[in-house]
This record gives C-alpha cells, sequence and structure tokens, in this order.
C-alpha cells in the first residue's frame, strides 16, 4: 500500500538499489574498496561483517551521512547521490537505528511528522489530521496505542515500531535496519519479524544487518559478507551456511570460538553471597564462587541479573543479606571500597558506564589503577605508561596504533578489549562481566574469551552474566539460572543442556 | 582574525588544519603573535617597555582567575561565582586590615589575619558550590549563578557600596612591590600557575578532574570519588579568585565590593579560546595562558588605539564567539 502498489513478479526483474564500485577512505585508510551490491524491491538483503568491517560507512553512504569517494548509486533507475540524510529520505530510503532515533519527550504523532507537520487552512499544525494518519500508521506497523502517547513511556520494541511506522510515512522503497534486535525482548523480536514479512509482501525492500546470524538466515533472500572494506561473499541465502558465513566474515576458519581451559578452579572460596535480597528486585540469592571458578548466570531480560550484578558492586542498595571477598564481609562497604577489596565490574553499557569515550585509549586503561602508581599526590608516569603498554598488548587492542588515541575511534570489541584490560590492572579478585560481548564481533569474542580464561588461570573468580546459553556454556565452569529475582537453578559443567537451561529460565513460579 | 576564519571554513576539507584545530595551543599562541604584530603600525607605543610591563601586570590577576576557571571547566562544570568571590574576598579582606574601620586595624597580625580571611572565605565559597553541585545533584549553572549573585550582593551590602581605604602598606606591597626588580604579584601568579599545572598534568586529582569531565558515572563505576573531585574543583576556583583578590586589592589599595565585575567573561573567555572545552575532559593551564595573553592584548590594543570600551566589548565578544564555535567543530571533527 505504501509502494505503489505495483505487482511483485515485475520489480523483482530489475534491481530497485544498485551500488557499484563504492570506495571510501578517511585520512588515507581505505574503509571500503570496490563495493558492489543490488537489491530488488521486495526483498531483504542480509549484510554481516565483523565489527569495523566497513558497514556502517556503506550505510551512512546509502543513507547521505557521509558521501563516497568513488563509484555510483542508483536508486529505482536514476542515479542517486544523497548529500544529506533528509535527501535520502525524500528519495524513499528510511533508517531503522541500532541506537532509537526518536525525540522521547514528544509524542508518537508529532515524532512522526516533525520533519513537515500537516498545516489547516490558517498555518497552524492541523492536529486532528495528524492524528489520524498516525493511526492508520501505527496500524500498518501493529502497534494498537494512542498517537498521543508519549514516546518516553514506550518500551525498546514499541519505539523501533514507530521509527518503522515513521519510514512508511515517509513513503520508504528502501527500509535499513542496523541491529534491530539488541534490545528487544523475545517476543518484541517475533512482532519485529513478522512486520518485516508483511513489508516484504508489500514490496519494500530491505537491508538488514545483524550479528545474529541465524535471524539473518531466518529473514533474508539474499546475503552480503563484508571483510576489511570488501565484499568477500554475496549470493542466496541457500548457498551459505552458518559456518561459512563466520569463515568469510573472520576470513580464518574459526575451529574453536571457545577456547578450551587447562585451568581447573581451586576449592577456595573468594566470594560468598548469603540471602541477598532487595524487595521487588532479588530474593535470597546465595551462591558462592571459587578462585579460578567462571560461573555463569542465564536468564531472560529481566530476570534481575544486572541488578544483582549493581547491588554486589554497591552501586543500587539492598535490604538484606551478605557479601564477602576473601572472607571479608562488604555489603556495608561503598562501590570505591568494595574495589579497593579486590571487586571488579564490566558493565552491559560500555559506552555510558564503561569508558571516556573522548579520552586516550591509554587513560581508559590506567583509570581504575591510578592510585597504585603514585608517590606522594603525584602520578609516576613512566612506570605507569609501561604497566599500560603491556596491559594494552597483553589484551590485543587492535587498531590504536599509539594509544593517545580516543577510545571511540575503536571497534566495538577493541572498547571492551579496553574495559577489561583497566579492570586487569588491578589484578581483581572478582570480576563480575554483564554481557561482555554485545555488540562485538566473532573474533574478537574468543579473544575476550581467551582473556577471561586467563584472569581465571591466575586465581581470580569471575562471575559471566549473559543472556546467550551456546557462550556460557561455552566458557563457564558452573551455571546459576535466574528467574524473577531469584536462582531457578544450578548446573555443573556436566549437566550442561541448552534444553534445561533455556527451559529454567522460562519455568514460572515454582523455585527449587 | 583573518587566520581565525579561514581555520573554521576548512574544517569542512578534512585536510591539514584538521591537525591545527584539534591543536588549541598552536591557535592561541598564532594569535597572539599576529595580533601583537598586525596592531603594531596602528597603536604607538605598543612595543614601549613600559607598555609592555603594563600588559603583564594587568595579566595577571585575569590568569590567576581564569587558572581556576579551567580546572572547573575540565570536569564539565562552570564557575560563574569566581569574580563574586573577588570583590566579596576584597572586602572582607579591607575589612579585617583597614586602618580606618578595620577589626585588626593597626595590628601586626592585621596582614596575615586578612589574607589568611580571604583565602578562606575562597575556599568555603567553593566548597559551598562544589556541596550543592555533588550532594544535592544541582547543575553548576544555576548553583554558581546563584551564589554570584548572592555574594555580590553581600559585598556590597557589607560596605554599604563604598570602597575601603587605608590598607596596611604591607599588604598593598604584595599587589605592587617587587623583590629584585621581580613583581611579587609575578612570583604569586607564577607559583600557583605552576602548582595548577602538576596538579592538572601530573598528580592522581589531576586524572581524575578529566575523567569526571568526559563521563562522571563511568568514573564513578571506575573507582574514582567523583563528589570529592568535582568538589576540589571549585575549592581550586574560589581559592584562585581569593589570591586574585589579594593581588589587585594590593594594587588598587582599597578594598573595592566591585572589584573584578566585568572580569568574567574574560575568565571564561581566555580559558574557552585557550581551547578548554565547555563540554568538559578537555583544557590545559598552558592553553588558557595564551588565551588571556590574547584578551589582554586586545584590551591594550584597543586601548591604545583610542578604541571606547564598547568596541572591546564587541571584539572579545567576537572572539570568544568564535573559540566556542571552533570548540563545537572540533568535537564533531574527532
Amino acid at each position: 500500500m505504501y509502494c505503489g502498489g505495483a505487482g511483485n513478479s515485475e520489480i523483482t526483474m530489475k534491481p530497485l538499489l544498485e551500488c557499484s564500485q563504492i570506495g571510501k577512505s578517511y585520512f588515507g585508510v581505505s574503509v571500503l574498496r570496490g563495493v558492489k551490491l543490488a537489491l530488488a524491491a521486495g526483498s531483504v538483503l542480509g549484510l554481516v561483517g565483523e565489527n569495523g568491517a566497513g558497514k556502517s560507512t556503506l550505510m551512512n553512504i546509502l543513507g547521505g551521512v557521509t558521501q563516497p569517494d568513488a563509484g555510483s548509486m542508483r536508486l529505482d533507475g536514476s542515479e542517486y547521490i544523497p548529500k544529506t540524510p533528509a535527501e535520502a529520505t525524500g528519495y524513499g530510503v528510511a533508517f531503522v537505528h541500532q541506537e532509537l532515533n526518536l525525540f522521547t519527550n514528544l509524542s508518537i504523532a508529532e515524532n512522526l511528522f516533525i520533519p513537515a507537520f500537516p498545516k489547516n487552512k490558517f498555518g497552524f499544525i492541523d492536529r486532528p489530521q495528524m492524528r489520524t494518519k498516525t493511526a492508520e500508521l501505527l496500524r500498518a506497523v501493529s502497534l494498537d496505542i494512542s498517537p498521543d502517547t508519549l514516546v518516553e513511556s514506550l518500551s525498546p520494541g514499541e519505539r523501533q515500531l514507530v521509527e518503522i511506522a515513521r519510514a512508511l510515512g515517509q513513503n520508504a522503497k528502501l527500509i535499513i535496519f542496523d541491529e534491530p534486535t539488541t534490545s528487544l525482548t523475545s517476543r518484541e523480536t517475533d512482532r519485529l519479524f513478522a512486520l518485516i514479512e508483511r513489508l516484504r509482501a508489500q514490496g519494500i525492500a530491505m537491508i538488514y544487518i545483524s550479528h545474529v546470524l541465524p535471524d539473518v538466515f531466518r529473514l533474508c533472500d539474499e546475503m552480503i559478507v563484508l571483510r576489511d572494506g570488501e565484499v568477500v561473499g554475496s549470493g542466496r541465502k541457500d548457498e551459505f551456511t552458518t559456518e561459512r558465513l563466520i569463515t568469510l566474515m573472520v576470513g580464518r576458519r574459526l575451529d574453536q570460538l571457545y577456547p578450551t581451559r587447562d585451568t581447573q578452579p581451586a576449592p577456595e572460596t573468594v566470594m560468598q553471597v548469603s540471602d541477598l535480597s532487595q524487595p521487588g528486585v532479588i530474593e535470597g540469592i546465595s551462591f558462592e564462587l571459587r578462585r579460578g571458578e567462571v560461573l555463569g548466570i542465564a536468564g531472560l531480560m529481566g530476570a534481575g541479573r544486572t541488578e544483582l550484578a549493581h547491588i554486589l558492586f554497591g552501586l543500587d542498595p539492598c535490604a538484606r543479606g551478605s557479601i564477602t571477598i576473601n572472607g571479608a564481609e562488604i555489603s556495608a562497604l561503598s562501590t570505591r571500597e568494595r574495589i579497593a577489596c579486590g571487586l571488579a565490574f564490566l558493565t552491559e553499557n560500555r559506552r555510558e558506564e564503561g569508558l571516556l569515550m573522548d579520552a586516550a585509549i591509554s587513560d581508559n586503561l590506567a583509570l581504575t589503577a591510578l592510585p597504585q602508581f603514585t608517590s606522594g599526590a603525584l602520578i609516576e608516569q613512566p612506570r605507569l605508561t609501561q604497566a599500560v603498554n603491556q596491559m594494552a598488548a597483553s589484551v590485543q587492542i587492535r587498531g590504536g596504533g599509539q594509544h593517545r588515541q580516543p577510545v571511540k575511534t575503536l571497534s566495538g570489541g577493541n572498547q571492551q578489549k579496553v574495559v577489561l584490560g583497566k579492570w586487569l590492572l588491578r589484578n581483581p579478585a572478582v570480576l563480575i562481566l554483564d554481557e561482555p560481548t554485545r555488540g562485538v564481533d566473532v573474533g574478537a569474542r574468543s579473544e575476550i574469551y581467551r582473556i577471561i580464561h586467563q584472569l581465571a588461570a591466575t586465581g581470580a573468580g569471575i562471575l559471566f552474566i549473559s543472556s546467550e546459553i551456546e557462550e556460557l556454556i561455552g566458557v563457564c565452569d558452573r551455571l546459576l539460572v535466574m528467574q524473577r529475582g531469584a536462582i531457578a537453578a544450578r548446573f555443573e559443567r556436566a549437566e550442561f543442556s541448552r534444553e534445561q537451561i533455556l527451559g529454567a529460565a522460562l519455568q514460572s513460579g515454582e523455585k527449587p | 582574525m583573518k587566520a581565525f576564519s579561514k581555520q573554521t571554513l576548512n574544517i569542512n576539507r578534512l585536510a591539514a588544519p584538521q591537525s591545527a584545530i584539534r591543536n588549541p595551543q598552536s591557535i592561541a599562541a598564532g594569535l597572539c603573535l599576529l595580533w601583537f604584530l598586525a596592531s603594531i603600525p596602528f597603536t604607538p607605543g605598543l612595543t614601549s617597555s613600559n607598555n609592555i610591563s603594563n600588559i603583564f601586570s594587568n595579566l595577571l590577576p585575569l590568569l590567576i582567575v581564569a587558572t581556576g576557571q579551567t580546572i572547573v571547566l575540565i570536569t564539565g562544570g562552570i564557575d560563574l561565582s569566581a569574580t563574586s568571590v573577588m570583590a566579596l574576598t576584597s572586602v572582607m579582606g579591607a575589612l579585617v586590615m583597614s586602618g580606618d574601620q578595620g577589626l585588626l586595624g593597626g595590628s601586626a597580625w592585621a596582614v596575615p589575619a586578612g589574607i589568611a580571611a580571604m583565602l578562606v572565605a575562597g575556599a568555603l565559597i567553593g566548597w559551598l558550590n562544589g556541596a550543592a553541585i555533588t550532594r544535592l545533584g544541582m547543575p553548576p549553572f544555576i548553583v554558581t549563578l546563584t551564589t554570584m549573585m548572592f555574594f555580590s550582593g553581600l559585598a556590597i551590602w557589607l560596605t554599604k557600596s563604598k570602597t575601603i581605604y587605608n590598607l596596611p602598606p604591607a599588604f598593598n606591597a604584595i599587589g605592587k612591590g617587587s623583590l629584585f626588580f621581580i613583581p611579587y604579584a609575578l612570583l604569586v601568579t607564577a607559583l600557583l600557575v605552576v602548582a595548577a599545572h602538576v596538579l592538572l598534568s601530573r598528580s592522581l586529582a589531576g586524572r581524575w578532574l578529566y575523567a569526571c569531565g568526559h563521563n562522571a558515572r563511568a568514573a564513578e563505576i571506575s573507582g574514582v570519588p567523583v563528589g570529592w573531585t568535582l568538589t576540589l574543583a571549585y575549592v581550586c576556583s574560589g581559592v584562585c579568585a581569593a589570591v586574585a583578590a589579594v593581588l589587585y586589592t594590593g594594587r588598587l589599595e582599597t578594598g573595592s565590593p566591585v572589584l573584578g565585575q566585568r572580569l568574567l567573561l574574560d575568565v571564561i573567555g581566555a580559558a574557552v579560546i585557550g581551547g578548554a572545552s565547555l563540554f568538559g575532559g578537555r583544557g590545559k593551564i598552558v592553553w588558557t595562558m595564551y588565551g588571556v595573553l590574547f584578551l589582554t592584548l586586545i584590551d591594550n590594543t584597543l586601548n591604545l588605539a583610542g578604541q571606547s570600551h564598547f568596541t572591546m566589548m564587541m571584539v572579545k565578544g567576537g572572539v570568544i564567539l568564535l573559540a566556542a564555535l571552533l570548540d563545537v567543530l572540533r568535537r564533531r571533527g574527532q
């Protein structure tokens, strides 16, 4: 209904979007070379590649954010050279972003029409018309709420649907999804996928970018793999398997995503948590973590895993219970004092809570360990520099050149290694990891697992929170499954089974 | 000025000027030199030794206050109360020391007690600002705006809007006297500037100040005592303002409730021209020194060229606006 009603069979003949020989370089470093792609109306193209492969740059070119140095693009048969995002929108190219792009303080209707409000005959905003049109668009994305609802009261999934509704309102012919499922619950994801199917049937072309390969297989008709700015594979979906995709993305065979452990947990307990409770958040959490052990925490979103981590680290209050590290009670201490006791915490949100994005790599690495490198009130710079350089080498930060460059220029995986490195400099007794591989590409993941294992080998205890059961099974010695703020099940390594773990996370009501 | 507009035009081309834009020191230093050289033909007496020494003695109080302001800007805050601290401490010191009406007028303890009172008052007001910002979570702009109003008012109320004369000669000597040709004021300023430079570039607290400016939440989670660090910045700014008041009051030989009243724009402007970022996380004392020098040069040259105060304000306003624009472009360019 939004594409002009052309029949499916005839449009698939000639491509809607055609890019050829697209090239782009920044400061003499080429990030895209000879990229070629074609996309027919009513089809979905999956775009995969590691972080830093050039996906974002390619999408920025399509969206008019930057201009290519070489190559040409054609949209609907005519030359397509958007100079600004607004121009791209005018051509019918819309984005659904990873970080959503809505004004949270405005209503849905206002968000949908903010570039051009409909006017009545007096020149004022025609609110009734705006509302009717918005309601129509919301129906098209199956979002059954009032157009006057403020965006801030919507869940991430609902906000995404609003973004799609906005794209439809702008008569988009091509919608680009950039990691659309990262902040969605599984129900919201299903709803999004159903919508994508409907849009496809209406003849809208889509580009779907994601690290979640099963989703890409499920949704896409064609795939294209980028590595180091070049297309290393493209074709119909049935020409690919997951293994082949990963091999293409990484450029080498990834026999072992999860490295093998050569050390065993020691018998001594490093952290003991008993009966930790905070009404409405967590309930009666008890566990012990041994030296050299990687203890996984599984569970659905909202099961209380991140909240538990925040309470352990002293960022959120807790009403009852005790936490000890090496026998010392820490539950009454401040975050700073807990860090001094050997606790370390990699948060799920590295941009806002983990890193000083504008500061240099070396400053970020040094941040937690600074007090250990002082004489009097002054920093012992040579000793600090040496330690920081050693750490940068040991966690293998790539793309850093000299470590004076801002962290925000690094890819997601390398940023995460900086966060890990900054805690490792303190030699923590217990490291809490909250979704450490979120937004991290396959190659860097494997390196992060290796770093975690190395730390465990030195005798630290590691608490590993993740939403990916595969990853927990691959990395952990033992698993706790949380559900509604309580521990629903415990598994030893020998008993790990995907089905049982998922079952425990999903079961309702009774506790073991 | 010419160099400035050229820089801003070229930024979109991502070419060589990028490096110059990233390096504020070279811009500010270049501007000082350019302005100085360009002004020689139009301003008789600019290069006379008398005038040069005049430039430097005018520059010192501004440099001290701007040093404190730079520390605050690095944390991502702003201290609008700095000049009102100057006025209030000037009056307080005078009320302690003055031979006419001072509490300790004529006593041997007058000078040390007066100076101590000034410094303590500066530190206390800084602490008050810091506490309101860190403990109550109020925005720095509104906190220091209100303390500026309050303490400016207090200074005038205390003196019933009159200046206080008859300060001890020993005190005035700090502002006017010199030790073997080197003015005391220069010595004090140098000491303070070097201390601030070491604080920012070499000390643990300095690293923490920058970290808080970059991302206070991430700094907190990394174990940085954010509340303490931010409070420290405002205390530094308060103390700097009090030291500037000591030098200025001594030089004028009067306690004035409107001391430094017109200085606020210059203080923030100098730091920003030097390259301190209003978004936090960026700034250096050396950069600010160039900013101070540039603004003082503008004042001095326009003055010698017979321009009015209003022309100076327009020129300075324009320059500071361009510097703030450059700050924004720098953030985008990175």
